[in-house]
C-alpha cells in the first residue's frame, strides 16, 4: 500500500491531478462558503452582466486594497442593444470573510460568513452573469455539486450490480451464462446516449428537483453496467478453475458464499482501475444529458445545464464566461482520467508499458 | 472453418441479440406513461382515417404482447408508420441513417489514417519528446466534451467565416454541378469530423502505441532482428501487422462510440444525422420515430461488430470463435 502511494506521487501529472480534484472537491463541499450568492439570488437588471474587474490601483496612480465598481445596464436605442457600463462614482473594497447571506457551515451551524465578498451595497461577480442575472461563480460552484458527484452515486448503483451479475453469470456458467450474456450484450448493442436521451424523456414532469437527480442517477447506472459485468464474468471464467475455489467448494460453501467472499475480491484490482476509468463517462453522460436539457433542470445548476446557454450564437460570440462550465467539465475529466491511467500502470503492470 | 460458416455463424448470434433489443425498445417505450397518438390527436392536419388506421396499426385496442409482434411484424416489412407530422418514418430514417453513416465512416478514416501513424512513430520513438507531446495531447483529446468542443468550433466557424455553420449541404444544393456537390459536402462534413476525429484519435492512437510496444518487445520480433533483418522490413512485415490485429477488433468498440458521441455532436452542429433525428422524435414524443431509430441505430451498432469481427477473421487467420 505504502508502494503504491510511493509509485503514484512519483507521477507529476497524477500528482497535479489529485491536487486539482481535490481543490475541486472542497470547494464543492464548502459550495455555501465559497459562494458569495446564495442558489436562488437573480437580477434581472443584471442579466449577461459581464465579469466584474477588479482594481489594485486607483484612478490617481496609487497601490490600494483591491476594489471594484457596480454595473449599470444601459439601452441604446439606435442599435436596440443592452450594455453595461461601470458606475464609477462608488468604490467597493474587497473583504475577507465578510457576511452575507445566512447558511449551515458543513450543514450543521448557522452562519454568515462567507470566504469573500464587497463592501455592502458592491456587487462581485467573478465570471460574470448569466441570463437571468445569477453570478456565474456562485452556480459553476452549485452545479459542480451535482456534476461531479453524480458519477460517484452512479458507480455505487452500477458496479454491485455489473460485479454480481458478471459473477453468477460466470460461476455457474451453462445456459445461465448465455442467456444473461445475451442479455447484456443486448444492452451494449443499444448506443448507450441513444438510450439515455430516451429514458431521460420519459421521466415524468413535475418531479422536485432531489427526486430527478436521483433518477438521473439511476438511469446512468443503468446504462454502464453492461459492459463491466461482461468484463468480470472473463475473470470470474477463470478465477473459478483455480484450486482454492475447489477447495472451498468441497468443504461445502454456499455458491452466494464462494462468488462473493472467494471470486469477486480477486476482481478487485480491475474493479478500482474501472472505477476511476468509467467517472469521467458519468460526467460527460451527465453534463451532456443536462446540456440537451433532458438533465437536471432549472432553476437548479449542472454544469451541463448551465452550458446550453453556449448554445446561442450572441451568447458564445460575446459572453465567452458563459463557457466556463466546459472548461471545469474539461479540466474534471482530464484530472480522473490521468489518476486513473496511473492507477492502472501501478496495479495492472501488465499494462504498463517497460 | 471456412470464413462463409463463420459470417453465418457470427449473423446468427446477432439474432437473439435483435430480438432483445427489440422487447427493450418496445416496452420501454409503450410501457412509459405517454400516449402514443397523443401527438397526433394535436396535430389539426391529421385526419380522423389516419389516426384509425394508426391505431389499427399498432394495435391499441389489443393486448400489449399482441402490440409488440404486430410492431415486429410491421418493422420486418419495412413499415415503421408515420411521424407526427406525418411522414413516413422509414423514409426519414433512410435518410438520416445514411448520413450518421457518412460521418461515421469519415471519421473511422481519419482516425485511422492519422492515428496509426502518430501512434507507430511514438512507439518508434519511444519516450522521445514526440512521444511525451503525442501522450499529453491524447490526454487532454480524451477528456474535451464532444459538444464543448463542438461549440468551440462553432465560433473558430463564426469568426474566420471559412466553414458553413450547421446542415449538411447548401440551401441551393440542386442546382451545383456533380463536383460542386461533393465538395460542398466536404465542406459541411469538416467540422463535425474534426470534432469526433480528435476525440477517437486520442484513444486510436495510444493503442496502437502500446500495441507496437508489445509487439516490438516479443520473441519473435527479436528473432526477426537477431538473423539480420533490416530494420525497416522487421517493422513493417513482422511487427506492424500484428500490432494492428487489435485494433481491428476496436472497430466494433469504435464505432459504438462513434454513435452515441456523435448525437450531441449532430445536435450541436445541426447535422441531419439520427443522432439528432431521435432527439428530435424525443422532444416531440414522437413514438413511432423513436422506436424505429432506436432499434436501427442498434442494427447498425451490431452489424457493425460482426463487420469488425469478420474482418478480424479475415486479418488474423488464427483467431477462432
Amino acid at each position: 500500500m505504502k508502494n503504491f502511494f510511493k509509485q503514484f506521487f512519483k507521477d507529476k501529472f497524477a500528482t497535479a491531478s489529485l491536487v486539482v480534484l481535490l481543490l475541486l472537491y472542497i470547494s464543492i463541499f464548502l459550495a455555501n462558503f465559497i459562494a458569495v450568492y446564495p442558489k436562488n439570488y437573480s437580477n434581472r437588471n443584471l442579466s449577461y452582466a459581464p465579469p466584474s474587474n477588479i482594481y489594485f490601483i486607483t484612478p490617481e496612480g496609487k497601490l490600494t486594497r483591491p476594489y471594484t465598481y457596480n454595473y449599470i445596464r444601459k439601452f441604446d436605442k439606435d442599435s436596440l442593444r443592452m450594455y453595461f457600463i461601470q458606475d464609477r462614482t462608488q468604490k467597493y473594497y474587497l473583504k475577507l470573510f465578510p457576511k452575507g447571506f445566512e447558511y449551515k457551515f458543513l450543514g450543521i451551524f448557522k452562519t454568515k460568513r462567507h470566504l469573500f465578498g464587497v463592501e455592502k451595497g458592491g456587487d462581485i461577480f467573478l465570471f460574470g452573469c448569466d441570463i437571468n442575472g445569477r453570478d456565474n461563480f456562485s452556480r459553476l460552484l452549485y452545479g459542480g455539486q451535482v456534476s461531479l458527484t453524480i458519477g460517484f452515486l452512479a458507480l455505487f448503483i452500477s458496479f454491485p450490480i455489473g460485479l454480481i451479475y458478471g459473477g453468477i453469470a460466470g460461476y455457474l456458467g451453462g445456459k445461465t451464462d448465455m442467456i444473461m450474456m445475451r442479455f447484456a450484450e443486448a444492452i451494449m448493442s443499444i448506443p448507450s446516449f441513444y438510450l439515455l436521451i430516451i429514458l431521460a424523456a420519459i421521466l415524468p414532469s413535475g418531479m422536485t428537483s432531489s427526486q430527478r437527480f436521483l433518477l438521473i442517477t439511476i438511469i446512468l447506472a443503468l446504462i454502464g453496467w453492461a459492459g463491466f459485468s461482461r468484463v468480470v464474468r472473463g475473470m470470474v471464467l477463470s478465477i473459478k478453475t483455480q484450486d482454492y475455489v475447489k477447495a472451498a467448494r468441497s468443504i461445502g460453501a454456499s455458491r452466494a458464499r464462494i462468488i462473493l467472499k472467494h471470486i469477486l475480491p480477486q476482481t478487485s484490482s480491475y474493479v478500482i482501475i474501472a472505477i476511476t476509468l468509467s467517472i469521467p463517462g458519468y460526467i460527460l453522460a451527465e453534463s451532456g444529458l443536462s446540456f440537451l436539457g433532458l438533465g437536471i433542470q432549472q432553476p437548479d445548476a449542472s454544469w451541463g445545464n448551465m452550458l446550453k446557454e453556449a448554445q446561442e450564437f450572441t451568447n458564445i460570440m460575446y459572453r465567452p464566461w458563459l463557457l466556463t462550465p466546459g472548461f471545469l467539465i474539461f479540466v474534471a475529466v482530464l484530472s480522473f482520467n490521468l489518476i486513473g491511467d496511473t492507477i492502472r500502470d501501478i496495479l495492472d503492470p501488465k499494462s504498463q508499458i517497460k | 472453418m471456412s470464413i462463409w460458416s463463420y459470417i453465418l455463424k457470427r449473423i446468427l448470434q446477432g439474432i437473439p441479440i435483435i430480438i432483445i433489443v427489440s422487447f427493450i425498445s418496445f416496452f420501454l417505450i409503450r410501457l412509459s406513461p405517454v400516449d402514443p397518438l397523443a401527438e397526433l390527436r394535436m396535430n389539426p392536419s391529421i385526419t380522423k382515417q389516419t389516426l384509425e388506421a394508426e391505431k389499427i396499426r399498432l394495435g391499441l385496442d389489443k393486448p400489449v404482447i399482441v402490440q409488440y409482434f404486430i410492431w415486429g411484424k410491421n418493422f420486418i416489412r419495412g413499415n415503421m408508420g408515420t411521424t407526427v407530422s406525418g411522414e413516413k418514418v422509414s423514409t426519414k430514417i433512410k435518410e438520416r441513417a445514411f448520413n450518421t453513416l457518412l460521418l461515421s465512416f469519415s471519421v473511422i478514416f481519419w482516425t485511422w489514417i492519422i492515428g496509426i501513424p502518430l501512434g507507430v512513430i511514438a512507439a518508434l520513438n519511444y519516450r522521445s519528446t514526440f512521444d511525451r507531446i503525442l501522450t499529453v495531447l491524447s490526454s487532454i483529446g480524451m477528456a474535451i466534451p464532444s459538444f464543448f468542443f463542438a461549440i468551440l468550433l462553432l465560433i473558430f466557424a463564426q469568426k474566420s467565416g471559412l466553414f458553413p455553420i450547421g446542415g449538411l449541404t447548401c440551401p441551393n444544393f440542386s442546382n451545383f454541378s456533380p463536383l460542386h456537390k461533393v465538395l460542398d459536402v466536404a465542406h459541411h462534413l469538416f467540422l463535425p469530423t474534426l470534432v469526433l476525429t480528435t476525440i477517437s484519435l486520442a484513444g486510436l492512437s495510444r493503442q496502437m502505441r502500446s500495441n507496437l510496444l508489445d509487439v516490438l518487445d516479443s520473441d519473435y520480433v527479436k528473432f526477426a532482428r537477431a538473423k539480420g533483418l533490416a530494420p525497416s522490413k522487421v517493422i513493417i512485415k513482422h511487427a506492424l501487422r500484428n500490432a494492428i490485429n487489435p485494433l481491428v477488433t476496436l472497430l466494433g468498440f469504435e464505432f459504438a462510440a462513434l454513435l452515441s458521441g456523435a448525437a450531441l455532436t449532430e445536435y450541436v452542429f445541426q447535422y441531419p444525422g439520427l443522432g439528432r433525428l431521435i432527439l428530435e422524435a424525443v422532444m416531440k414524443s414522437d413514438i413511432n420515430l423513436v422506436m424505429a431509430s432506436l432499434m436501427i441505430g442498434s442494427f447498425m451498432l451490431i452489424a457493425g461488430n460482426i463487420l469488425s469481427d469478420i474482418l478480424l477473421k479475415l486479418t488474423d487467420p488464427r483467431v477462432r470463435l
